[in-house]
């Protein structure tokens, strides 16, 4: 036998679920998983890696859009395969009869029961709707395929 | 078939009906647009998400 060093895939998986602390984090009154929210931001907006929270700042408005977007579906528990943690919503993020005339090409996904906290900055094709339905499709839920991989 | 317009919902016969796709590495993407004498009164986009976020950077690195 031979030792291999790595990061375990089950701390990996841990990770998604909050198992883990190595620093100062916020108190859990309950083991339910967090709410996550789908905000969508204009083709202007400046979001990236750097973003740390959900703001208002650069955000579509328009005709039945709501400040903060939609509530994610999150019907899935992070897995694991392989060496791979992965996490998906388990169903389309769907703006229903939205008037959005200003261009927008991202959505960010972010943790609305912890502070707001980001998680993730998703981007596609420029996009306007007129009295219509925006709907923005997962990938398959499975490793290297899925919205959020930690490889 | 009705259709949701910025002018109430109205008989899609009396429509003009456009419609688009894309495809790329990052998303799929189609659209359907309504037009009432030159004036866009309906769009509706579905993208499907094909490019994830990786967090490549979790290794162990104790060398």
């Amino acid at each position: 036998m031979a030792n291999t060093q790595a990061m375990c895939t089950s701390f990996k998986g841990q990770l998604l679920t909050a198992t883990h602390n190595f620093g100062t984090a916020p108190t859990r009154g309950t083991t339910a998983a967090d709410t996550f929210k789908a905000a969508l931001y204009l083709a202007s907006a400046t979001l990236n890696a750097s973003t740390t929270a959900y703001s208002a700042t650069g955000e579509v408005s328009g005709t039945g859009y709501t400040a903060g977007g939609i509530t994610v579906t999150n019907g899935t528990a992070p897995a694991t395969s392989g060496t791979t943690a992965y996490w998906t919503p388990s169903a389309s993020l769907v703006y229903t009869s939205v008037t959005l005339s200003t261009a927008f090409d991202t959505v960010l996904i972010y943790n609305s029961t912890q502070s707001n906290a980001a998680v993730g900055v998703f981007t596609f094709g420029s996009q306007t709707v007129t009295a219509g339905t925006f709907t923005l499709t997962m990938p398959s839920n499975a490793a290297g395929t899925a919205l959020l991989n930690l490889a | 078939m009705l259709v949701t317009t910025t002018k109430g919902e109205m008989d899609d016969s009396l429509l003009e009906k456009k419609e688009g796709s894309l495809d790329n590495d990052n998303e799929t993407t189609t659209w359907v647009e309504y037009w009432l004498e030159g004036e866009l009164v309906h769009r509706s986009v579905h993208v499907l998400l094909k490019k994830n976020i990786v967090a490549e950077g979790i290794q162990a690195m104790l060398a």
